[in-house]
């Protein structure tokens, strides 16, 4: 035990750089693989792509790093996401004609996803710390819930976003500010908020106490089901950021959106470096992890050197490789 | 104790309801559950065909059941024998391989058996087979693409999920454009969803300046693609070919748009189709077994306000 507390107080002293540096560096390697592959990879629309795609995991991820930091899991986010994303269509379908401005329209719709996370976090939160339940087996059940609910909305088929509002509404994911597309500066914002709360606040301090030993937490006068139900709203509030950048791209919602989203979340926190078991972790690593994953789609699609059948097999050997790598350096 | 109880009861009072309608016909329609558009409108079709065969045909009973998975979907069949005591067997195979044995043995309890779109692994257990044209779909388009750029060109390919449909779509296709000039440039999976097809197309447009024509080979990946040319601004420069029959497609075309000039038919109202001649068998004891194929219309604007459905979800 002495010994595992002093690993850890040494790993923090020189310790905040590493957890971020080690996947920055395969993220380095990567990039240097993919401009070997194909030269238009470090061209600036393809970097700016692989930025924009990493948004949604992105953001999703940097919530599901304070859920595992102190120790729990979501595997609902996918299923969280097109649900949000179908309720916040459905929801600004209906204003239209009831409201005559899309600005306001778009402004009650993004409001109603926020609600709607706050919503879908609290009720897995609650249910896992006032429930006494596994998070695992009650994010497991509302993947299944959250999902079928949409299909049901749906009809089995895709809601789609009034034709009218998505031109207003288009600009969110497709505009940019500055050169730099909307999409990279509110994963950006989202990053630097997260990062501060996590890593300057007493809050974010609790979260790793709870995550390195809920009891020994637990008896320090911290309020462990509190701070555990915030981590799993705040989770559902990032899936709401990322359902409010990610309805402008398609206009469009259905039983299949999302699907497999928390296992990426969850890689992409993992690649950043975070223990799994909970107590250690990094919302930069977070942010380099899903940016890795994307890239590594990408430069996949920019060859065809590597049968398309292999896809799946690259993927995970380069996932388990970068995760080895940081093994190795600690 | 209690429980086992009150479950047992309820065993036996769904077990004496199947008794009950006995001069009844039940048939079990069995579907994968809607994970993407074209089994979206799979279950719209299925649901349909449930509510006006039954007001047309009194004395026939569907019950239809959706499986998430090819296990899932054997599990159901047993039920559908158990519980339902069904007397024919409408199935849209998740996977043809393991689905084959499960089928087979329902067959033997003396089920009437009709298999829709996927094909089992023995055709001697189906007695009736209705599809669609798999790789008359992939010739259709790329017929098409052939003739509309003169033999001559660069195209690109979204292919769906590694699947047999999805290979004898590919191979047509591929059969037709050996005859010709056309460069495939590259072909990639775009999983037959929206936002695979939009990451896709997006870097086959970095990586290649000169593009003339895209085969998306599904219409959800379609829609991707589209908004992927629209991004880049060059929507102008290529056209896109889908497939399956969505409604947002048709409509495109049927307005004459001219980056979506035609899309070809898979429809999910197969069906429907499968569910009537099934329905007739039992009503009439017509002659109806075999196979039945529906062609893989090509859809342009002159045909396809006959393939246009604003209600259905696909």
């Amino acid at each position: 035990m002495q010994q595992r507390l002093e690993a850890g107080a040494d790993r923090r002293r020189n310790g905040v750089n590493w957890q971020v540096l080690t996947p920055l560096v395969g993220l380095i390697a990567l990039f240097v693989l993919g401009t070997i592959i194909n030269p238009v990879f470090l061209s600036p629309i393809n970097l700016f792509n692989v930025l924009t795609r990493a948004c949604f995991i992105g953001i999703i991820a940097v919530g599901a790093t304070f859920v595992i930091i102190a120790g729990g899991i979501d595997l609902s986010v996918g299923s969280m996401a097109a649900l949000l994303a179908g309720v916040m269509i459905i929801g600004m379908n209906m204003l239209v004609g009831n409201v005559d401005s899309a600005l306001l329209t778009i402004l009650l719709g993004i409001l109603l996803a926020l609600l709607m996370g706050l919503a879908a976090g609290a009720l897995n939160g609650l249910a896992i710390t006032r429930g006494r339940i596994e998070p695992f087996i009650v994010t497991l059940g509302t993947l299944g819930i959250f999902r079928s609910v949409v299909t049901y909305l749906a009809d089995g088929g895709t809601l789609s976003l009034d034709f009218g509002l998505r031109g207003a509404y288009r600009p969110v994911y497709y505009g940019h500010f500055l050169g730099i597309p909307y999409p990279i500066l509110i994963f950006a914002a989202v990053a630097i908020v997260a990062s501060v709360v996590l890593h300057r606040t007493r809050f974010g301090r609790y979260v790793y106490a709870i995550g390195s030993n809920e009891q020994v937490a637990s008896y320090s006068a911290i309020d462990v089901r509190r701070i555990k139900t915030l981590t799993y709203v705040i989770q559902g509030l990032c899936v709401a950021l990322a359902v409010i950048v990610y309805v402008p791209r398609l206009g469009s919602a259905s039983g299949s959106t999302g699907i497999l989203w928390e296992l990426e979340a969850i890689a992409a926190v993992i690649i950043g470096g975070t223990a799994l078991k909970g107590g250690s972790g990094h919302v930069w690593g977070t942010v380099v992890g899903a940016v890795m994953l994307s890239t590594i789609g990408n430069v996949l699609n920019l060859t065809d050197v590597i049968s398309p059948y292999l896809n799946g097999a690259v993927q995970g050997v380069i996932i388990i490789v970068a995760v080895f790598l940081q093994r190795g350096r600690k | 104790m209690k429980r086992a109880m009150l479950f047992m009861t309820l065993v036996l009072m769904v077990a004496g309801a199947a008794f009950a309608q006995d001069e009844q016909v039940k048939i079990g329609v069995s579907i994968p559950s809607a994970t993407h558009g074209w089994t979206g409108g799979v279950n719209y079709w299925a649901d349909r065909a449930e509510g006006y065969l039954e007001e047309t045909y009194p004395n026939i009973d569907f019950v239809v059941v959706t499986a998430g998975s090819s296990g899932e979907q054997a599990n159901d069949l047993q039920d559908l024998v158990a519980i339902e005591q069904i007397d024919a067997l409408v199935i849209l195979p998740f996977e043809s391989d393991p689905l084959t044995a499960p089928v087979a043995q329902v067959k033997q309890q003396g089920v009437f058996i009709t298999v829709v779109d996927r094909g089992l692994v023995d055709p001697s257990i189906h007695d009736i087979y209705v599809a669609g044209d798999n790789p008359g779909m992939g010739r259709v388009s790329c017929e098409y693409i052939a003739e509309r750029l003169g033999g001559e060109g660069k195209i690109v390919i979204l292919r769906g999920i590694p699947t047999v449909i999805d290979n004898q779509r590919f191979d047509a296709c591929m059969e037709v454009l050996a005859e010709t000039d056309i460069e495939v440039l590259d072909s990639a999976y775009a999983n037959w969803n929206r936002d695979d097809g939009f990451v896709v197309m997006q870097d086959f447009l970095t990586r290649f300046p000169e593009i003339d024509a895209v085969w998306a080979q599904d219409d959800d990946i379609a829609i991707g693609v589209l908004e992927a040319l629209r991004q880049a601004g060059r929507t102008d420069e290529m056209f896109v070919v889908g497939g399956a029959g969505m409604k947002e497609m048709i409509k495109r075309v049927m307005e004459g748009d001219e980056t979506v000039p035609v899309d070809v038919l898979y429809p999910p109202a197969m069906i429907a189709t499968a569910m009537q001649v099934t329905a007739q068998h039992f009503a009439y004891d017509a002659p109806l077994l075999g196979e039945y194929i529906l062609d893989a219309v090509l859809i342009t604007p002159e045909n396809a306000e006959r393939y246009y459905f604003p209600n259905s979800p696909f």
